[in-house]
């Protein structure tokens, strides 16, 4: 557990709601929700969570904080928002979805080998070195996340697939060696560290 | 105009009259048949021209009584409304042309029809008198409002502002009931975001500074005589004076008790002082002055509290109201933001289940307790644990668990019950109770009774009757300000449950009405349903029996009876429904253009058609407010209705006569269908028990088709709502049906 998560715990002890107001995105819509359901049932996968959004609201305010922090479900979201389209009470839903997933992530509290996160933060590794995704090292990295083995079973199954693509000049065998970045990447870089700096400092404040 | 009678009939031949019926064969029926000693046709009778036609006959030539053979007697009423005169309507538009098909096979049935309904309006008027105030009316303008609640004080207000003295009388030493002690109210404005000042001192200053309301404190109604416009009333005080006011109309706001928590053990109620009801809690409030709400065991400012929504309340548990006291959801959410106000960072939980804010800015104000942090918890309480912190322990209903939180007060969100004084048929549900449990839970109520709050000297008992769970009755769906007793009004919680707002206007409608029944007693007419109506009962003395059917049945306990038991009518407690004339058995109570006598002259003036004519005849009795009306409707929409019906509106099914089906049966009528409104707790009878009465009147006319030896299905009776625009033409067809597959009647001479 990460010292910003025990920080946390030591300061908003009594309130989870409180806790999440303040650092998530969005999070001042939980107190909101009056628990109809709507969501939990228009939410096309909802029922193959633990927690459908409805009951995750309802936890927060039962402060189950461990609970709604290291569950899942929240990173099963698909972003389809049938949920917003159709909350009576206007809860913007499927941000504080994400927003709660970033909050576990940077918590340290995410499920080890959960496929969203991890793919969330091969994306992001993928996206700093060059200031744009490189899909060739993309499929790549996610083809031998679960080791090399596995890597190259991965690749032969999808190897038609490859082929048409190049074919179709939808993907560039050469983008392996380097590949292309963005016009001004330090500067890209700068931009993406000061934005980082400043979320920091947001928490930072919160401690 | 001269003593002697004048007959004279108008047939209409507009709105397609004339082209589907023989309008001079018609007129000759109304001359030869109903002895109209003329009779005129108008291509437009309810036109100016026409109108004037009939003004003019009445001015001139002295008529005193008038047919009108035209559209249905709900149509063109503003037309054809002739105060001087005895009035009636064939209904040959609604009732015939538009309800038969317009081909050459039917001309001959339809004729029949129109025929028909001429010769029985005819009859009918020949025993009409035109109707006339009685004389016993007078105008009294004072209001008595009993009950200086916020529902009371609204009642006395609005009255005084209006310009009628208010006597406003007050059981306790000073005005408010109990809203006046509560902290704060419910919000009625937008934006709904707070709970709002309580209007009741604001109110108190408004009584003090009326000069024609003259408020009695520590007083109660130690009787009530008389009717609307000529009330006597005695109020007495505590220390033994009394005075007798003559009021004009009443407004019984006797207001709500709260619900006994002490039969709530699994809440801990009885066993910890820091679990109280919603009541208690606005005490607590208010002793706070400002500060923080302090828990009443040690005077710990609390820091956590947990309301328990529903406690006591929409359950069918032992000791538990049934009930939901509408507001109590609004009312924890109010007092929720009294711990976000006065208590800084309270935990402040509301456990509910269903969570009901009605009103306009209900769902503003639920809003705005979310906004301000309150934990709403879809929950249901199961037990409180005393003890320096209390548990609660409840099921959630979201995360499906059994849980449970710590807390320094709970407040039980208990419901409210009304004072509406004793049941005035307590004796009577032990008398006519079925069996030995019903009559001893019938004793038990009659000896529980609370004290009387008007103390009526009426022959029907002291109060106003109850409708469920000792509310007062009222026509919920129609007329919800009327009560059973005329000129009495009811209004606030005693009518239903409700918060300080809706008893506002309440209070507002009701005081409304009490001067309007004021007014009406002062020219004699009556009430709703028949506003206006200036017929009332009267009885042949020399023939009543002093059997006290009337005085039992009358829904309205307007006859009392005199010391030898004849029944005493009182005009304006009178609603004319003709119940009492249903009644009773030696047929001796009338209306002047209403009786026994009026309906018997329609049922034998119908043609019976010859055996062999294999023309059946259908006698329709329809109450006017629901059936009636359905079948109008019907026509509107070309239903289609049996040639062989002949359908006579009635005042209420409960005016039926059962010497009424009996003469139908023995002149030869083939079936009979009665149409009244629904009777059951749910009633939509205009009368309220007038179509119960006539249910158990017909019930014995088994007995006459039995004697006379004929099929049970000739006989039926309906429930029928004004709404049952298809359903009521076909229950007469169905009838036509039933005749078919079992024979004509045999009585046909
Ligand atoms: S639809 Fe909106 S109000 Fe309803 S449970 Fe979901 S979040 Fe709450
Ligand atoms: S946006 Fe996410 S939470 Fe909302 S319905 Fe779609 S998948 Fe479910
Ligand atoms: S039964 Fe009806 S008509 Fe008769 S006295 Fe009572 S209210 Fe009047
Ligand atoms: S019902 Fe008729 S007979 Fe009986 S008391 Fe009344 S008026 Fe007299």
């Amino acid at each position: 557990m990460s010292d910003l998560n025990t920080a946390m715990i030591e300061k908003y002890r009594s309130s989870f709601l409180k806790e999440v107001e303040a650092n998530v995105e969005e999070g001042e819509w939980v107190k909101m929700c009056m628990q109809c359901g709507v969501c939990s049932g228009s939410c096309p996968l909802g029922k193959h969570w633990d927690h459908p959004p409805q009951e995750i609201f309802m936890m927060i305010r039962a402060n189950k904080r461990d609970e709604v922090l290291s569950t899942d479900s929240m990173w099963m979201c698909t972003s389809c928002y049938n949920c917003i389209a159709r909350c009576p009470r206007g809860l913007p839903i499927t941000h504080i979805m994400h927003g709660l997933a970033v909050y576990s992530k940077r918590l340290g509290l995410t499920q080890k080998k959960q496929p969203t996160a991890e793919f969330s933060q091969i994306f992001w590794d993928n996206l700093m070195k060059k200031g744009r995704v490189n899909e060739l090292k993309l499929g790549l990295s996610m083809y031998f996340k679960d080791g090399f083995g596995q890597g190259i079973k991965n690749a032969m199954a999808n190897q038609k697939l490859g082929q048409n693509m190049m074919k179709a000049k939808r993907m560039n065998a050469m983008e392996f060696f380097g590949g292309h970045s963005v016009k001004d990447l330090s500067g890209f870089q700068k931009m993406v560290k000061k934005a980082q700096e400043i979320e920091e400092g947001n928490l930072k404040d919160a401690k | 105009m001269a003593d002697e009678k004048k007959f004279a009939g108008y047939v209409c031949t507009g709105c397609g009259l004339g082209e589907r019926l023989d309008a001079g064969q018609l007129e000759t029926t109304a001359t030869r048949d109903g002895k109209m000693q003329s009779c005129k046709q108008h291509e437009m009778l309810c036109s100016a021209e026409g109108v004037q036609m009939i003004k003019d006959d009445i001015a001139n030539d002295d008529v005193t009584h008038v047919m009108i053979a035209a559209c249905s007697r709900r149509a063109k009423v503003e037309a054809f409304n002739f105060t001087d005169v005895a009035l009636t309507r064939a209904n040959l538009r609604e009732g015939v042309i538009w309800v038969r098909p317009d081909t050459d096979e039917n001309t001959e049935t339809t004729q029949e029809m129109a025929d028909d309904y001429i010769r029985m309006a005819c009859a009918e008027l020949k025993s009409m008198t035109k109707p006339s105030a009685s004389g016993e009316q007078s105008l009294n303008k004072n209001i008595l409002v009993v009950g200086g609640g916020i529902t009371g004080m609204t009642a006395a207000i609005e009255a005084a502002a209006a310009g009628y003295p208010v006597h406003l009388v007050e059981k306790s030493g000073k005005l408010g009931g109990a809203i006046g002690s509560y902290y704060k109210v419910i919000p009625t404005r937008s934006p709904y975001d707070a709970p709002a000042e309580n209007p009741v001192p604001g109110m108190t200053e408004a009584i003090e500074a009326a000069d024609n309301i003259t408020v009695h404190l520590n007083s109660t109604v130690a009787k009530t005589d008389g009717a609307p416009g000529r009330f006597s009333v005695e109020v007495a005080t505590e220390s033994g004076t009394s005075e007798t006011l003559t009021i004009g109309a009443i407004v019984q706001a006797s207001g709500f008790k709260p619900y006994d928590a002490n039969q709530l053990p699994e809440f801990a109620y009885d066993k910890s002082a820091d679990v109280v009801t919603n009541h208690e809690l606005e005490a607590l409030a208010v002793a706070a002055n400002g500060g923080p709400i302090k828990r009443p065991s040690d005077g710990k400012e609390v820091q956590s509290v947990c309301f328990i929504q529903n406690a006591g309340q929409c359950s069918d548990k032992e000791g538990h109201l049934t009930y939901f006291a509408g507001v109590t959801d609004l009312v924890s959410i109010k007092q929720a933001m009294y711990f976000k106000e006065l208590n800084g960072d309270c935990d402040t939980t509301i456990l509910f289940d269903n969570l009901r804010t009605p009103g306009a800015g209900g769902e503003d104000f639920y809003r705005a307790g979310q906004q301000s942090m309150v934990t709403f918890s879809k929950g249901i309480a199961s037990e409180v644990v005393p003890g320096d912190s209390l548990t609660v322990k409840f099921e959630d209903k979201i995360l499906n668990e059994e849980t449970e939180m710590a807390c320094d007060l709970v407040v039980l969100a208990t419901g409210m019950e009304p004072n509406s004084g004793p049941d005035p048929y307590a004796q009577l549900m032990v008398d006519e109770a079925e069996d030995e449990e019903e009559k001893a839970k019938a004793q038990a109520a009659l000896e529980n009774a609370p004290p009387s709050i008007l103390n009526l000297q009426y022959r029907q008992g002291t109060d106003l009757p109850h409708l469920k769970n000792g509310f007062t009755d009222s026509h919920f769906i129609c007329f919800p300000y009327e009560t059973r007793r005329t000129g009495i009004y009811s209004a606030g919680p005693v009518r239903r449950p409700m918060d300080a707002q809706q008893a506002r206007d309440d209070a507002t409608g009701a005081a409304l009405k009490a001067i309007q029944a004021a007014e009406n007693a002062g020219l004699g007419r009556a009430a709703h349903p028949r506003s206006g109506d200036l017929s009332f009962p009267s009885f042949r003395k020399e023939g009543c029996t002093q059997c006290k059917r009337c005085t039992v049945e009358c829904p309205f306990g307007a006859i009392n009876e005199d010391e030898e038991g004849y029944p005493m009518y009182n005009e304006s407690r009178c609603r004319r429904c003709g119940t009492c004339m249903g009644a009773c058995p030696v047929r001796v109570i009338s209306f002047e253009n209403y009786s026994v006598e009026t309906v018997n002259q329609q049922i034998k003036n119908c043609e019976i058609p010859e055996e062999w004519d294999e023309k059946p005849r259908i006698l329709v009795m329809a109450c006017e407010n629901d059936a009636y009306p359905a079948l109008d409707q019907a026509a509107q929409a070309g239903v289609e209705i049996n040639p062989w019906a002949r359908v006579i509106p009635v005042r209420c099914l409960g005016s039926v006569s059962l010497s009424w089906v009996t003469d139908a049966l023995n002149s030869g009528y083939d079936g009979i269908v009665m149409m009244g409104c629904r009777r059951d707790d749910d009633y939509q009878c205009h009368f309220v028990r007038g179509s119960a009465m006539a249910a158990e009147r017909m019930s014995k006319v088994g007995d006459t088709l039995d004697s006379l030896n004929l099929e049970p299905e000739r006989v039926v009776l309906h429930e029928v709502a004004i709404t049952d625009v298809e359903r009521a033409p076909q229950l007469i067809n169905d009838m036509a049906e039933t005749v078919e597959k079992i024979g004509l009647s045999p009585f046909k001479f």
